[in-house]
């Protein structure tokens, strides 16, 4: 067991929180991992699979998720949020909100007895709302805590004090609707790291997405959205259907920098569309050998190692067709299928392309509720509300003792992640172990 | 059957690994077939068996059923066997008496348009695993010593990085640099993107942070000679100019860097009027730029078929010194020709658009149509216009990729760590173990790894620094038990002929003082080429003994099991 007298706050239980904590509990420092969703996991959970290597993403990350589950320095509080911070560097407090799950974390094994009885039927945010869950789910298939949680809002009990089905079918006793939100104080915090991910453009109305018709027509879909209709444990099964007529696309079109790199969305470059987008490709040939698909973009920005031949890979063995090009706009036909204006932009004409399915590479942003994390912690944010670093630092912040990783300040790819997120570690224990 | 496997039981999971496996393999079936093999007492599918579900229902089993050696029939146990292992040794069991048996990557993966026969195949494979699995021995793990000192080998951005973070967590260090000066490539900078900040400035604050660390010791102007030992107790010989130091550390980082691609021969560089852009910041910092009409060509010597790589810092290098140069000199006309503009993220993306505003022209070409470069003139063609353009100049810069080091080559032959197709150092998972080596207790960062910029150099160097202090913060360490040795029985055999010493790749086997061969446990990693290459069959190699390897093949050849 670590020395208990001095323990890391970990906030955000995606790839960078996962990979810290690791590295913290493995230098013998206890840490106190928050995550805010009922699983850690993160958006790497949702992933299908990961380029360059398109190793399948839950399948490297799986043991991953158990070895923070069961390490003996690691506190797990998930369905939690960070509330208050006080102290400075060396000796913070926190106090934490744990919501209830009216589900006995111990007692639960995770049977889902009582999910295939609940009545309610609910959108599933795992899967972007391509499914539904009902009312007591489980977050993900292999989430960590492998536990239900009841979803108050929408529960017959809570909303209309009618049901408790679950309550009858669990042979666990597990269900406990008197379960109350609880306030943990953490105290002898040496310091804090946030990786608190990201969010998707798609998450706020934005009115950028319109003109792509996004949430207007069937057949265009976001990154997101497609990764969970590639993936097994996805709404579709593993296999790719059209959410308008559920016939297998031939022909997908990918448009990037979708509120990126735009005056009327956000400034910045998302620096993963690029990457993520030829492997979709892939592994959607992969689904379909006679797929023809087709890559709108700007700029091919391709740096990280392997990245240029994975782009090669693509166009010989995948027949991707990149297009240098600008969108005007997308129209249906009477068969649902996508028309895409757009121009050229080596050739300098203006053309139209009909597709089955159009897959939006859509910007990514700072997290859901980032003000108000910045607020507690006391520390500064840049002009897109991404965390603010110092020169040189991209893993501090304005405050010491607080460090950071991930998209959470800046869009970034795993690996990237994953070495911010053992810098971020290394900076804490240096605090944590001068006492 | 023979007497003493009566008492084994065997419990196989089949995963479906979603639909990796499941999609083309009957894993129903295979569990089902599984149950009909000898020993076999129980045997289930599992969507995902890795999940804690899976290993619940292995724990469960174990107690359920009394199960003494366990089988997982999945991904591969490259990435999975340790969980597995673990899993079992939680619910009692040696972990050692667990078994893998891959069908995915070796199987559903490689034999996607052969249904029946990869069936057939997982049935032989599930077959083999369990003969061997009744013939698995429990294994104790090996404890070592950690020494808690730390070696960092060179003394650019990365390395001083990765010795301050060392340092600062209190651990002994060792800075090793092959220059008279640390510093690497920040020494010939100008200004560091995207802060516009003093190369020469960062350089300072970070020479004096190392100068007031303690446990800090420098060696400049020296060189590796020898590296012998393993994870936690590394011996290190050291040239220093004449003279030889010995140091003895627990974990390595390798910051060696990278070199700058001089491009001979190629858009006419002559080092005076056409440069490269690592040139062009000497020339900055002496306030030595005349010229009035400069182009810029982006990817020189990079994503072309010999170099087929993004360099990933000549791009924000370009805008830079573009920047600089309309900031000295708002008149100079500057035009970038670029085949993509890598500007990645929040910040390098403002910086082209700075760069955009303040009149920097930006012309893409293809490789097909490369800019031809003429003695006072560049034409290139331009696909939006349809034609060639004409541009004067009289300064021309070629941004050129950062390569790998000469030197890497003999580097990662004594470390034992391998290099990429472009000879940089490879590290142990691109994704999700980017700076750490396969081998246990050497890490790797900054632009030996791959060309990055000083954020993230820094960055990589704490990172690496990090991964090394989670064996360095231990008094102890365990690794695998499954190494070669030379059984009591077989001791008359060894008739000291030395095959072994010389294939060994680990220098794990040397002879004491009575002559005969001993094999070091620690550094053996049981890779079978002595056992194999032993001319009297001496060598034994720990969980892959002869017995058990002969067994999956009389299971494969259809002889009895047992």
């Amino acid at each position: 067991m670590a020395n208990k007298s001095k323990s890391a706050l970990v906030i955000g239980g995606g790839i960078a929180g996962i990979q810290a904590a690791l590295d913290l509990a493995d230098m013998n420092i206890h840490v106190h991992m928050v995550e805010k969703k009922p699983c850690i996991g993160g958006r790497m959970a949702q992933l299908d699979k990961t380029f360059p290597t398109n190793d399948c993403s839950i399948c490297i990350l799986a043991p991953k998720l158990s070895e923070c589950f069961r390490h003996p320095n690691i506190t797990l509080y998930t369905y939690s949020e960070v509330q208050k911070v006080d102290g400075s560097i060396g000796n913070f407090s926190a106090e934490i909100l744990k919501r209830a799950r009216y589900v006995k974390e111990d007692e639960c094994i995770n049977c889902g007895d009582c999910a295939e009885k609940c009545p309610m039927r609910v959108d599933d945010i795992f899967d972007r709302q391509l499914r539904k869950r009902r009312a007591i789910y489980m977050y993900y298939l292999q989430g960590v805590p492998a536990v239900m949680t009841i979803d108050k809002e929408n529960c017959l009990w809570f909303t209309k004090e009618a049901c408790r089905i679950c309550e009858k079918v669990c042979e666990r006793e597990a269900i406990d609707f008197d379960q109350e939100d609880e306030i943990i104080q953490l105290d002898n915090i040496g310091s804090i790291i946030v990786a608190t991910g990201y969010n998707l453009i798609e998450d706020i109305n934005s009115n950028v997405l319109k003109e792509y018709g996004y949430a207007k027509y069937k057949n265009v879909v976001s990154a997101l959205e497609f990764e969970r209709m590639l993936s097994a444990s996805g709404p579709q099964g593993g296999h790719i259907k059209r959410l308008s007529d559920g016939e297998p696309p031939k022909r997908i079109a990918f448009l990037q920098c979708i509120g990126s790199r735009s005056n009327r969305g956000k400034q910045y470059c998302s620096s993963i569309c690029c990457m993520y987008t030829t492997k979709e490709a892939m592994i959607a040939f992969e689904h379909n050998n006679e797929l023809e698909s087709y890559v709108f973009y700007i700029d091919m920005r391709a740096g990280g190692k392997g990245f240029q031949s994975f782009l090669s890979r693509g166009k010989a063995e995948y027949h991707i067709n990149y297009i240098k090009s600008k969108i005007g706009h997308i129209d249906i036909d009477k068969n649902k299928n996508p028309i895409i204006t757009y121009e050229n932009l080596d050739s300098g004409e203006i053309k139209q392309l009909k597709v089955d399915l159009v897959v939006l590479a859509t910007c990514i942003i700072p997290p859901k509720g980032i003000e108000k994390l910045a607020e507690v912690l006391k520390i500064e944010l840049d002009d897109y509300n991404f965390i603010k670093t110092p020169p040189f630092f991209p893993f501090e912040t304005s405050r010491e003792g607080i460090y950071t990783c991930g998209c959470v300040h800046e869009p970034m790819d795993i690996p990237n992640s994953v070495a911010e997120a053992s810098s971020a570690a290394g900076k804490a224990a240096e605090i944590i172990k001068r006492g | 059957m023979s007497k003493e496997n009566e008492d084994v039981k065997i419990g196989v999971f089949v995963c479906s690994c979603g639909t990796n496996i499941g999609g083309l393999l009957d894993v129903k079936a295979l569990a089902d077939y599984a149950k009909t093999l000898p020993n076999v007492t129980h045997a289930e599918d599992n969507l995902y068996t890795c999940s804690e579900v899976g290993l619940n229902s292995i724990k469960e089993a174990i107690e359920e059923y009394d199960l003494n050696r366990v089988i997982v029939a999945s991904c591969t146990p490259r990435t999975h066997e340790p969980l597995f292992r673990e899993c079992i040794s939680e619910a009692g069991l040696n972990e050692y008496l667990f078994h893998f048996v891959n069908i995915r990557d070796q199987c559903s993966w490689v034999h996607t348009k052969y249904a029946e026969e990869a069936f057939e195949k997982a049935k032989d494979l599930i077959r083999m695993g369990v003969a061997k699995a009744i013939n698995l021995e429990p294994l104790n793990k090996i404890e070592i010593g950690i020494i808690p000192r730390a070696l960092v080998i060179g003394g650019g951005i990365t390395g001083m990085s990765a010795a301050l973070s060392f340092s600062n967590q209190g651990y002994k260090t060792y800075l090793l640099e092959k220059e008279e000066e640390l510093g690497g490539k920040l020494n010939g900078l100008y200004k560091i993107y995207p802060f516009d900040i003093d190369a020469s400035e960062f350089l300072k604050e970070i020479k004096e942070r190392i100068q007031n660390s303690k446990n800090l010791e420098i060696f400049t102007s020296s060189q590796i000679k020898t590296i012998d030992g393993f994870i936690g107790n590394y011996e290190i010989e050291i040239k220093q100019k004449s003279k030889i130091i010995n140091l003895s550390v627990g974990a390595i980082v390798v910051a060696v860097g990278s070199s700058l691609f001089i491009p001979s021969d190629m858009f006419g560089y002559d080092g005076i009027t056409r440069i490269t852009q690592y040139e062009l910041e000497s020339k900055l910092k002496n306030n030595d730029i005349n010229a009035n009409e400069i182009v810029m060509i982006q990817c020189v010597g990079s994503r072309i078929e010999e170099r087929p790589y993004c360099s990933t810092v000549c791009c924000m290098t370009a805008l830079k010194n573009a920047l600089i140069i309309k900031e000295k000199k708002p008149d100079a006309h500057i035009t970038i020709l670029f085949r993509d503009l890598y500007t990645p993220g929040t910040k390098y993306e403002e910086y082209y658009k700075r760069a955009r505003e303040n009149g920097v022209l930006f012309i893409q070409y293809t490789l097909d149509k490369a800019p031809i470069v003429e003695e006072k003139q560049i034409k290139v063609f331009n696909e939006n216009i349809g034609e060639d353009v004409i541009i004067p100049y009289d300064l021309l810069v070629l941004s050129t990729p950062l390569i790998a080091n000469d030197d890497n080559q003999s580097l990662a032959q004594m470390l034992k760590v391998p290099l990429e197709a472009n000879n940089f150092f490879l590290e142990a998972h691109v994704k999700l173990r980017p700076n750490d080596f396969a081998t246990d207790g050497i890490f790797l960062g900054g632009a030996a790894k791959w060309p990055v910029d000083i954020s993230t150099a820094v960055s990589q160097g704490y990172a690496a620094a990090a991964r090394a202090s989670t064996i360095l913060s231990h008094e102890t360490i365990e690794v695998e038990g499954t190494t070669s040795y030379i059984p009591e029985w077989n001791k008359d055999l060894c008739k000291g002929c030395e095959v072994c010493i010389n294939v060994c790749p680990y220098h794990a086997i040397d002879k004491n003082e009575e002559d005969e061969i001993i094999i070091i446990e620690a550094l053996c990693k049981g890779c079978g080429l002595c056992g194999a290459s032993c001319t009297k069959g001496a060598i034994e190699i720990r969980h892959f003994t002869n017995q058990q390897i002969l067994s999956e093949i009389y299971a494969l050849g259809g002889r009895e099991i047992g």
